[in-house]
């Protein structure tokens, strides 16, 4: 028997009071207006051209950073060509010690990253604190004992590093991305130049003060903000080396069209639907904590999330009737809350989208659940949702939607489910719930995907390679695979 | 009076006439087979069906029809030895190629001992990656030596569980197209492999920019060719290999390998 919305928001009211808790931050001081940093040191731009960056929690302008224009971008590639012939030449133990420095840097100054990164992002302040920090300097980390130890991750191979790299990296994880597109550049020797999206680019800029603390070479790092334009202008440009890339599948698409004859290499980390498949004999409780982690993880903000729930059909209901419960108790609301679960939408562009395919959504007929819940005034904010009666050929079950929406499925047979969770171009993640171990396993070997998690999902570690099958892109991050797109092996 | 052969394509583990109708010759004097856009369409199509099963073979099997096929090249030495224009350096073409079959055929239950990794995650979970052919693969056969220049770029990409269409070499199309006859007497199902003849500037576009294609190896392709087949590569995010260092090796079957990284929880 299903719950009323009413009765689940009084069992909310009942169960889920909570006091305010607001993350301090008085420790942190965010500059009113930033420069690039470009060989070492932050410099004026030679645009002139500043844009907010914004609390999407509060609409609130945070600081001013820099539009990068073409001067700009050459200049910071130029300025990370200097450095790569001494960068490339440097002992790889000191090059190591770079790396193992920032690592020690980001977990010194976690606090207040984790506080920056959730005020220009609008992430709950729990997972900031706790996912994106700490495993970006485990990245790093990681790496950084890598850079003196290349010749035994590539047998019979003398890598060597290929130049400049221009990444380009998306606003749902902007430490945690950087970290993972500068870590193994530089242990490979590489320099990079790389600019963060517009709309989280504050911890970049940290970074770029870390980097001047670890006192690396200039040059080896330089960071450029902007928008779309300056990104262009970065992979477009000759000097770049290396295309690295973080993104929606349509602009990764224009990248691999724009460097075409170029010979520029290139990696891309696109984007993702992800099939997450339930069993009948799966554990519905962890399923459910699994299920809800998959997709409202960081808003949904996450090109891996579970955003297709395939139930087998006998548990359907009572499945769904666990979830609708377990979504009334989420608590949305101040990311800066250290019980919040659900924050602000990165931006208003994003929300317009998340709406526009809701609604797409209840035209074509999927019916729509959301729990009770009381959004704030002003921000950015949409509430958990839910889809049920929803058919593989509606635009909720096929295109990336990027915000906290499930589209929930149902199947009978394990054949069905492969199909199903196959019938996509996407193919970055996959989720398989069943307490049967031959099932993970043959399931595990038919999903198209480049991370399957079985009776878990949204994991990361800087060990475990990282990317996508089909149009989710090409190349993988973390672990030694995560080296191969930096070294050249000829 | 010898009996001529009919040069076909090879389409699905059958030897077939272009569906256009249409002919070329490019010594001259043997009528080959010129493939239109539809015969491209017909071998993609029986590749895409043949994957699962090519791609869930078990390794060792997928070794030993490769070690078959070398055994049925070497067999027919003389055939393809005459066919390449005898002499020793046909005679040489041909022990390459065979060479290249051994090889990479030794290499199918080795490559993920090489190139997967059991990874140490902070956390109590088993994580483990390994690697996975990348689905249908296009390959542009190299124009000079007609056979072992196939060879060498269809032994990795099958070694891996890929599935092929491959364009002959435009120039000298017969050897590529008689190999046909020997991988479909070595076990390989069919449509796993399919070779097409004709004329590249006419095949190149539909190859690079049909949806169902998941990688393009550009071995035969001039620079203009790679950058008009990296613009349309694009519309399916296909991987274009450009690997030219002519040697056997593990990276080259790599290039085709797409690394799936499976995560578990470790509990009681």
């Amino acid at each position: 028997m299903a719950i009323t919305k009413k009765q689940s928001a009084e069992l909310a009211r009942q169960a889920f009071e909570y006091a305010p808790a607001p993350e301090a931050i008085d420790h942190v001081k965010i500059q009113p207006r930033h420069g690039l940093f470009i060989g070492g040191r932050m410099v004026e731009a030679h645009s002139k051209k500043h844009f907010p960056t914004i609390n999407p929690a509060t609409e609130k302008t945070l600081s001013q950073v820099v539009d990068a224009d073409e001067v700009d971008v050459d200049r910071a590639v130029k300025a990370a060509g200097k450095a790569f012939d001494s960068w490339a030449r440097l002992s790889p133990s000191r090059r190591s010690r770079y790396l193992f420095r920032i690592s020690r840097l980001l977990q010194e100054r976690s606090r207040e990253l984790a506080v920056v990164e959730t005020m220009d992002g609008g992430k709950p302040i729990k997972e900031s604190r706790d996912v994106d920090i700490p495993l970006s300097a485990a990245h790093f980390f990681y790496y950084a004992g890598w850079a003196d130890k290349l010749e035994w991750a590539f047998p019979n191979r003398k890598p060597r590093p290929l130049g400049v790299a221009g990444q380009v990296i998306p606003w749902n994880f902007p430490l945690l991305m950087l970290s993972w597109k500068i870590a193994p550049a530089l242990a490979a020797g590489n320099t990079v130049v790389l600019k963060p999206a517009e709309t989280t680019p504050l911890s970049a800029m940290l970074f770029a003060e870390i980097c001047m603390q670890a006192e690396l070479p200039p040059g080896v790092v330089n960071i450029v903000t902007g928008a779309g334009k300056t990104g262009s202008l970065l992979v477009s440009h000759p000097g770049v080396k290396k295309v690295a890339f973080t993104g929606s599948t349509e602009v990764g698409k224009l990248i691999q069209r724009a460097i075409a004859g170029s010979g520029k290499r290139l990696t891309l980390e696109l984007g993702g639907k992800a099939a997450n498949i339930v069993f009948e004999d799966a554990p519905l409780d962890q399923a459910v904590e699994g299920i809800v982690n998959g997709i409202y993880f960081n808003q949904g903000h996450v090109c891996c999330a579970g955003s297709r729930l395939l139930v087998q059909e006998s548990i359907a209901e009572p499945l769904l009737e666990k979830l609708k419960r377990r979504l009334s108790t989420l608590r949305l609301g101040d990311p800066l809350d250290k019980n919040t679960d659900i924050g602000a939408i990165n931006s208003r562009a994003q929300l317009e989208k998340i709406q526009g395919l809701v609604e797409s959504g209840v035209d074509e007929g999927a019916e729509l659940y959301q729990p009770e819940c009381v959004l704030p005034e002003r921000g950015f904010w949409f509430p958990p949702t839910l889809f049920t009666n929803v058919s593989q050929s509606y635009r909720i079950a096929r295109e990336e939607i990027f915000g906290p929406v499930l589209s929930v499925l149902t199947f009978r047979t394990p054949n069905e489910a492969v199909e199903k969770a196959n019938n996509t171009p996407y193919g970055l993640s996959a989720g398989v719930w069943t307490d049967k171990g031959s099932r993970i396993l043959w399931m595990a070997e038919r999903m198209r995907a480049g991370v399957v998690w079985a009776n878990t999902f949204n994991r990361f570690d800087p060990t475990s390679p990282f990317g996508g099958y089909k149009e989710s892109g090409f190349g993988r991050e973390g672990g030694v695979h995560g080296l191969l797109p930096y070294v050249d092996l000829n | 009076m010898d009996v001529r052969k009919t040069y076909k394509l090879f389409v699905n583990g059958e030897f077939v006439r272009s569906e256009s109708g249409r002919a070329y010759r490019p010594d001259g004097m043997v009528n080959v087979p010129r493939g239109s856009r539809k015969d491209l369409r017909d071998a993609v199509r029986a590749a895409r069906t043949a994957f699962p099963g090519w791609a869930g073979r078990t390794a060792m099997n997928r070794g030993q029809i490769l070690y078959r096929a070398a055994e049925m090249l070497d067999g027919r030495a003389a055939q393809f030895v005459e066919l390449l224009g005898g002499g020793v350096r046909a005679r040489r073409e041909l022990e390459r190629s065979v060479e290249t079959l051994v090889w990479y055929a030794g290499w199918t239950d080795k490559l993920p001992q090489v190139t997967g990794t059991v990874n140490p995650v902070a956390g109590p979970y088993f994580n483990f990656t390994i690697p996975e052919p990348t689905g249908v693969v296009a390959i542009v056969a190299p124009e000079g030596d007609a056979l072992s220049g196939l060879v060498r770029r269809l032994a990795p990409v099958l070694c891996g569980g890929n599935v092929v269409v491959a364009l002959a070499g435009e120039s000298q199309p017969l050897a590529a197209l008689t190999l046909a006859e020997v991988l479909a007497t070595s076990d390989l199902p069919a449509g796993v492999v399919n070779i097409i003849s004709g004329q590249r500037k006419e095949l190149l576009p539909w190859l690079s920019s049909h949806m169902d294609i998941n990688a393009i190896d550009t071995a035969g392709c001039t620079t203009d060719e790679i950058k008009a087949i990296e613009e349309s590569a694009a519309g399916n995010v296909k991987r274009v290999i450009k690997l030219t260092k002519d040697e056997m090796s593990p990276y080259l079957i790599s290039a085709f390998m797409e690394m799936k990284t499976v995560w578990h929880p470790i509990g009681v």
